[in-house]
């Protein structure tokens, strides 16, 4: 994967398939540490499966017995002496927690690239799923949330092109403080 | 800074031209987008299809969705295209170009592009 923003798009379409209802897409940069949170309200992993899914050979799909999701996004969190960390339950309080630290001051750290396009594809893909978008820095915050979005576009599709336009826009602007 | 207020907007333009998707009777275009092909480059051929069938005003006709892995992983990213009985048109290696053009010639002119086509390509 060429940029995070490419491994957050594979990774949040397991939160897809696991029949989230929100999913809450963090990236946050600090002290020269910027951390992906990927949470989801979905089935969750049992943990025999969870023990073992960052194994390129656990997998949930059905052409072939191999997933590279999980395993190259702690290959880029590692690369950039960071990790990953996964949280999961089933049954009652069901869901993901998928976390992942990087240091971008490390010269193997992956750019984040078009976080933007990645929101705009997943809104596209899973227009009937709530997701919260948040991209923090020292320059500022930018954030969308589809459930605000719904609340005033009614029942305007997520995915008409007006409004992923608007999407695109919103997380492209710059940072307050970078103006 | 961008706005809810202008998402406003968009639900005040979009109420006259209240959805005319004729259901499942238009052509369906299908990107895979599993892990193969988003390491590929199928992102910006999935967006290029969103916005190229928006431009070209063929939103009533061509719906634009995502799939997993296709099977066929080394000639990601892949798109196919289905049109009612017609058979299934299956491109390979797509970029963004490409997509543009496929647009252009088969969804809007009705001619399959077979330079990049499965059976077309090389390999």
């Amino acid at each position: 994967m060429k940029e995070l923003s490419l491994n957050i798009l594979d990774v949040a379409k397991n939160s897809v398939k696991a029949q989230a209802a929100l999913i809450e897409i963090s990236v946050v940069e600090e002290n020269g540490v910027r951390t992906l949170t990927i949470k989801d309200d979905g089935c969750g992993m049992s943990p025999d499966f969870l023990s073992r899914v960052t194994d390129p050979f656990t997998t949930t799909r059905t052409t072939r017995p191999v997933g590279m999701g999980l395993p190259l996004l702690k290959l880029a969190a590692e690369q950039a002496e960071g990790e990953l960390s996964i949280e999961s339950k089933q049954g009652e309080g069901h869901g993901t927690t998928v976390r992942a630290t990087f240091n971008t001051d490390h010269l193997d750290c992956v750019p984040l690239g078009d976080f933007a396009g990645t929101a705009v594809t997943l809104i596209q893909g899973s227009p009937d799923i709530d997701f919260d978008f948040i991209w923090r820095t020292p320059e500022g915050e930018k954030r969308v949330s589809t459930r605000e979005m719904r609340e005033v576009l009614g029942d305007v599709p997520l995915d008409s092109p007006e409004v992923l336009s608007w999407v695109s826009e919103s997380l492209n602007e710059p940072f307050e403080n970078e103006k | 800074m961008k706005t809810l207020a202008e998402l406003q907007a968009i639900r005040e333009a979009m109420k006259d031209k209240v959805s005319l998707r004729s259901g499942n009777q238009g052509v369906r275009v299908v990107v895979g987008m599993a892990t193969c092909g988003i390491a590929a480059g199928a992102r910006p051929v999935l967006s290029t299809f969103v916005e190229e069938v928006s431009k070209q005003g063929l939103s009533d006709k061509v719906t634009v969705t995502q799939t997993g892995c296709i099977g066929i992983c080394q000639y990601e990213p892949v798109v196919e295209v289905f049109d009612g009985d017609k058979e299934k048109v299956t491109y390979v290696k797509m970029n963004a170009e490409k997509a543009k053009r496929v647009v252009e010639e088969h969804l809007k002119g009705g001619n399959v592009v077979h330079e990049y086509t499965i059976g077309e390509s090389k390999i």
